[in-house]
C-alpha cells in the first residue's frame, strides 16, 4: 500500500500574470492564470502551485486577486508561494483562497515563524520550501535569496527540524538542477524523503517522464512538481499520469 | 432553492468552501458565511467545515454556540460535516490526550500514527479512492471508487458500521465518509476534489435530508 503520486504543474505568476512559455492549443489567452489552472485540472493534474516572482507591495495586491480569481474557478488545491515573510502574509493568501502557503527564505532566517503559522492555521496549510545546493558528497545546503546565499545550514538537518516544528509538507529544489531539465537529484530527495514524515515534493530538472517516475520510485518523493515539460506542451499531464501508470506507479486517472 | 449556512467558527479555511458552494449553487440560492445561531436556525442546509485539532475545534465551538442547541440544529435539517466537521461528530477524540467531541455520533476518532506502515506518510495527504459501502443521495452521478482529495492525521471508527456510508485504504481501511438520517459526513474535502467533489456538494444541496 502506498499513496497516489501526485503531479503538480508549477506557474510563475508575475503581476497577475503568468509568466514563462504556456503554449497550450485552444488557449485563448496563454497568460491568465484563471485559464491556465482550468485547463491544468481538466488535464487531471492533482494541485497547482503559484509562485509569485514580483516582490513589491504593489504586485501583492495583485496576487491576492490572482488568487482570488483562480479559487473561484478551480477545484483543486492552490499552493502560494513567493515573498512571503510573515504571518499576515500567510493568512491573507489563504483567506484569498489559497490551500497552502509555501515560505521560504523567511523560514530559514526565523525558523519560528513556522512554529507560529502551524500552530495557528494547522499544518496542512503550509509548505516549507527549501532550496539546496551539494557542497559535498552527501551533503547538501539550504541557499536562500533564490538561491544566491548560503545558509550554512545542513539540508537533512534543516529538513528534521521543519517537521519538528509542524510543516506539512517539504518542497525540495535542487538548485544545481533547476533548470537543466537533465533529471532531478535523486540521492538528494531520497536522503530527505527516507528521513521525514512528511510528504516530500521533488522540484528541479523534469526533462522527460522517465524523469518524473524516477523521482518517485528512487527519489521516495510523494509528489512530484514541474514547469517547463507541461509548460511548452512536451507533454500533457495526461501522457505523464498514463506513462507513470504503466510504469506501475499509482496515480489518479 | 437552497439557503445554505457555512458555520464559521475559527477554524481554518472555509474559503473553499465557500467558493465551491457559490460555484454550484443555483441563482435562487444563497450561501452564507456565520456563526450566528439565528442565521444556523433559519438556513435550509448546514455545511460544517474545520481544520486542526480536535480540543481547540470543541473550544472554539464552544465559544460561539451553545453545545445542545448547536447539536440540536445539526440532527435537524440537512447537514455536511468536512474533516474536522466530521471528527467533533463522533463521542470523542484521541487527539490530544483524548477529547470529548459533540457525540451525535457514536464512535471514536483514532490517530494513525502507529496503526499504518511507519514508511507511509503522515498526514495522509493526497488524493484517494472512496468506495461507497452504501447508497444514498449524495453519490448521485459519482462513480464507486472516484478519488476525492484528503488531508488528515486523524481518522473515525464509528461504533455502529451502519453508519459507515464509504471506506477508503491507506494501509488501513477507515470510514472517509459516515451518516445518520440527515447527516452526512466526509472526511475528503469535496471543496478541493475537481468535479467528483462539486457533484457531492451539488447532490447535498438538492438532498432534502430524507433517506
Amino acid at each position: 500500500m502506498s499513496i497516489y503520486k501526485r503531479i503538480i504543474p508549477c506557474l510563475d505568476v508575475n503581476n497577475g500574470r503568468v509568466v514563462k512559455g504556456i503554449n497550450f492549443v485552444n488557449i485563448t489567452d496563454a497568460g491568465d492564470p484563471v485559464e491556465i489552472a482550468k485547463r491544468y485540472d481538466s488535464e487531471g493534474a492533482d494541485e497547482i502551485t503559484f509562485l509569485d516572482i514580483t516582490a513589491t507591495h504593489e504586485a501583492r495586491k495583485t496576487l491576492l486577486q490572482t488568487v482570488e480569481s483562480v479559487a473561484s474557478q478551480v477545484f483543486i488545491p492552490l499552493t502560494v508561494g513567493g515573498g512571503v515573510t510573515s504571518f499576515t502574509d500567510v493568512q491573507d493568501l489563504l483567506n484569498a483562497g489559497a490551500d497552502k502557503v509555501a515560505i521560504n527564505s523567511a523560514a530559514v532566517n526565523n525558523p519560528d515563524l513556522i512554529n507560529e503559522v502551524t500552530s495557528k492555521t494547522g499544518r496542512q496549510c503550509i509548505v516549507v520550501a527549501m532550496d539546496v545546493k551539494k557542497v559535498s558528497n552527501n551533503r547538501w545546503n539550504v541557499f536562500t535569496h533564490g538561491g544566491r546565499k548560503d545558509s550554512g545550514r545542513d539540508a537533512l538537518e534543516w529538513a528534521k527540524d521543519i517537521t519538528t516544528r509542524g510543516a506539512g509538507e517539504i518542497l525540495l529544489t535542487s538548485m544545481d538542477k533547476d533548470g537543466t531539465q537533465s533529471g532531478f537529484d535523486l540521492d538528494l530527495l531520497n536522503t530527505i524523503s527516507s528521513n521525514v514524515s512528511i510528504p516530500v515534493i521533488a522540484s528541479g530538472g523534469a526533462g522527460t517522464l522517465d524523469h518524473l517516475e524516477e523521482a518517485i520510485t528512487k527519489g521516495k518523493a510523494d509528489a512530484v512538481l514541474a514547469a517547463s515539460i507541461f509548460h511548452y506542451s512536451k507533454y500533457s499531464i495526461v501522457q505523464a499520469k498514463q506513462y507513470l501508470k504503466k510504469k506501475g506507479v499509482l496515480v489518479r486517472s | 432553492m437552497s439557503d445554505v449556512a457555512i458555520i464559521d467558527y475559527g477554524m481554518g479555511n472555509v474559503h473553499s468552501v465557500q467558493k465551491a458552494l457559490i460555484k454550484i449553487i443555483d441563482k435562487h440560492s444563497s450561501v452564507r458565511v456565520t456563526n450566528n445561531i439565528d442565521v444556523i436556525k433559519d438556513c435550509s442546509h448546514i455545511v460544517f467545515p474545520g481544520q486542526g485539532a480536535a480540543n481547540e475545534c470543541m473550544q472554539n465551538i464552544s465559544k460561539y454556540f451553545g453545545l445542545d442547541e448547536l447539536s440540536y440544529l445539526f440532527q435537524n435539517k440537512p447537514f455536511l460535516g468536512i474533516c474536522m466537521g466530521l471528527q467533533v461528530l463522533m463521542t470523542s477524540s484521541e487527539e490530544n490526550n483524548s477529547c470529548r467531541c459533540l457525540d451525535i455520533l457514536p464512535g471514536e476518532v483514532l490517530g494513525m500514527q502507529g496503526k499504518i506502515n511507519k514508511n507511509l506518510k503522515i498526514p495522509h495527504m493526497g488524493w484517494n479512492k472512496v468506495r461507497q459501502e452504501k447508497d444514498h443521495p449524495i453519490w448521485n452521478g459519482i462513480e464507486d471508487n472516484s478519488f476525492f482529495y484528503f488531508v488528515h492525521s486523524y481518522y473515525v471508527k464509528p461504533t455502529n458500521d451502519l453508519n459507515v456510508l464509504s471506506l477508503t485504504d491507506y494501509d488501513i481501511s477507515f470510514a472517509s465518509s459516515v451518516y445518520d438520517k440527515n447527516i452526512v459526513a466526509v472526511q475528503f474535502h469535496p471543496e478541493k476534489s475537481s468535479a467528483s467533489g462539486l457533484k457531492l456538494l451539488q447532490n447535498f444541496i438538492n438532498w432534502n435530508g430524507e433517506l
